[in-house]
């Protein structure tokens, strides 16, 4: 717990609760999420999840009917009190989602979207950018040839770490990954969990996974949500080889889901 | 056994439905360009048309008609992409904006004629203009924005939730993301539609015969000045179209070549058509293809 103490927490959540219209998505959520650490999140279909994620870089005001109350700190700043500036959040929390979306267009305009629009105009950082991020996901060596090529010509797995060099670009603290697997092969799947691995010693890492033997390979803490609710949240450790509530054991061992 | 004779008598229908479409279309194309080819010559595309003689041309016809055209989409095509994108991106659902579609949609239905002497109202008698190329284009624009806007909302739409996604989540304000992914995704869409537009605006008559009117003063093609009165290019004077001339001549003419001037002038009109057709879908499939380039 010492160690855990001395690294900055970089979102808190209090008592947050959600609705679309009517439903209730998500029931007195508390959580905490620290810098340099993976964060986990498992649950069954339908749990909310997805929902959770989106709220913390708001992405879930795109929905329609979607009401909050309680509170998303991020860095002491809670999101949903004040106006938030949408457009600086989103530079600060990068998001990955489900299957690689590139835009159509060159390997190197992909990355030098953001910075670009963000003011970055010289060509000689804009060309380190590229670099530097491309190497950060280990996509450098691969691509290095063909970085005016169209991005819709790499494999799956090559996408969405181009994505994720993509959301690097914009220099955030937290990158948000909306099951970043689900649609990759077993080796693409391994890379980018490698990736994660080295990517959380610059940046605090939330997942949400399908994959339980993911959660317990790479994550720090893990989060358990069941019907909108956090049942559990501890040590993956110990979420795994030791869980508190009957429903997580359930779950872990396969028992529904 | 039943359903499987069921299933082949509802085949039998869709295609002889199908056949009679392409059938009505061929014997159309064909009785048009058979009767109306012989009489499209260098010449006769390249002189004026002439009042009491035989022998005249439609040059200026031709001309006002592609003239009018562009006009009506430099004002239509902005509108109608700004409209649309309101639609697709900006209107909340809700009765506003049901209101705003039944309204679009019955613009969309007005009878041209309706159209045209709306614009007689307005932009002839109002203004003070009398009979323009630049009435007619306004009264032509009234009934392409409501197409332009569809056809943009619709492309808009169509671009998948993922790359818009993929922006916002960058910290891309909605402007930029409009104008750097959604609009170059849905290009082509709204290029189709609006060369399909355009068609539509080349062959119209009713809405252009009390707004651009009947007649075309004797032009200089030389004359690059557009507020002269004998230049092609002032949008202040009369023009009468190639449409509207099919309907004029055969209507009021007093040429003795009525029929071959009428049925040339149809296969003109019938081609560009065509052409605009092809050229829609042509463009179209080119800029698709370089969009998704390596897929």
């Amino acid at each position: 717990m010492q160690v855990a103490a001395a690294k900055e927490t970089i979102f808190k959540i209090n008592d947050l609760n959600l609705w679309y219209d009517d439903f209730h998505a998500l029931k007195d959520v508390n959580l905490e999420a620290l810098n340099n650490e993976i964060f986990a999140i498992i649950g069954p279909s339908g749990c909310g999840k997805s929902t959770f994620i989106k709220t913390l870089n708001l992405m879930i005001n795109m929905e329609p009917g979607v009401r909050m109350t309680g509170e998303i700190n991020y860095k002491e700043k809670n999101l949903l009190d004040s106006r938030v500036d949408l457009v600086d959040l989103r530079r600060k929390v990068g998001m990955i989602f489900q299957k690689g979306n590139p835009f159509p267009q060159s390997i190197y305009d992909n990355i030098v979207y953001g910075p670009k629009i963000h003011g970055i105009k010289k060509k000689s950082e804009l060309d380190e950018i590229v670099e530097t991020t491309l190497k950060d996901v280990a996509l450098w060596d691969e691509v290095k040839d063909r970085l005016k090529t169209s991005a819709m010509g790499l494999s799956g797995g090559q996408q969405q770490r181009l994505c994720i060099a993509r959301a690097l670009a914009t220099k955030p603290d937290v990158v948000l990954m909306d099951e970043p697997t689900s649609a990759l092969d077993p080796i693409s799947t391994l890379k980018i969990e490698e990736l994660m691995t080295e990517l959380k010693k610059k940046y605090c890492i939330v997942i949400v996974t399908h994959n339980m033997q993911q959660a317990s390979r790479i994550s720090d803490k893990t989060a358990f949500f069941l019907h909108g609710r956090v049942v559990e949240t501890a040590e993956t450790g110990k979420i795994f080889s030791n869980p508190e509530d009957k429903r997580t054991e359930d779950y872990i061992s396969g028992r529904f889901g | 056994m039943n359903s499987r004779i069921t299933d082949r008598i509802a085949t039998g229908v869709f295609y002889t439905i199908a056949a009679i479409m392409v059938a009505l279309l061929l014997y159309l194309f064909y009785f048009i360009l058979s009767n109306g080819l012989p009489q499209v010559t260098w010449d006769f595309l390249t002189s004026p048309s002439s009042s009491y003689q035989a022998g005249g041309g439609i040059r200026d016809q031709l001309f006002n008609s592609l003239y009018i055209l562009v006009i009506t989409m430099i004002i239509t095509v902005p509108l109608g992409v700004c409209g649309g994108i309101y639609m697709a991106e900006y209107a909340k659902p809700g009765k506003i904006t049901n209101f705003i579609r039944t309204c679009i949609e019955m613009l969309a239905s007005l009878p041209s004629i309706v159209v045209g002497l709306f614009g007689l109202l307005i932009f002839v008698n109002i203004t003070g203009w009398g009979y323009t190329i630049i009435g007619g284009a306004l009264a032509l624009t009234i009934f392409n924005i409501p197409v332009m806007v569809r056809v943009t909302e619709d492309a808009i739409r169509s671009v998948p939730k993922e790359q818009k996604e993929a922006s916002l989540a960058l910290g891309i304000t909605r402007w930029h993301t409009i104008k750097t992914v959604l609009l170059p995704y849905a290009f082509p869409g709204i290029l189709t539609g609006a060369i399909l537009a355009s068609g539509r605006v080349f062959g119209e008559a009713a809405a252009l015969l009390y707004t651009a009117g009947l007649s075309t003063p004797t032009l200089d093609y030389g004359n690059w000045n557009p507020f002269a009165e004998n230049s092609p290019l002032n949008i202040f004077r009369p023009a009468e179209t190639l449409a509207v001339h099919i309907w004029s001549v055969n209507t009021q003419g007093l040429i003795p070549d009525v029929r071959e001037v009428a049925n040339g002038a149809s296969a003109v009109l019938v081609i560009a058509v065509l052409l605009f057709n092809i050229l829609a879908r042509w463009l179209g499939s080119v800029i698709h293809k370089k969009l998704t380039a390596g897929k």
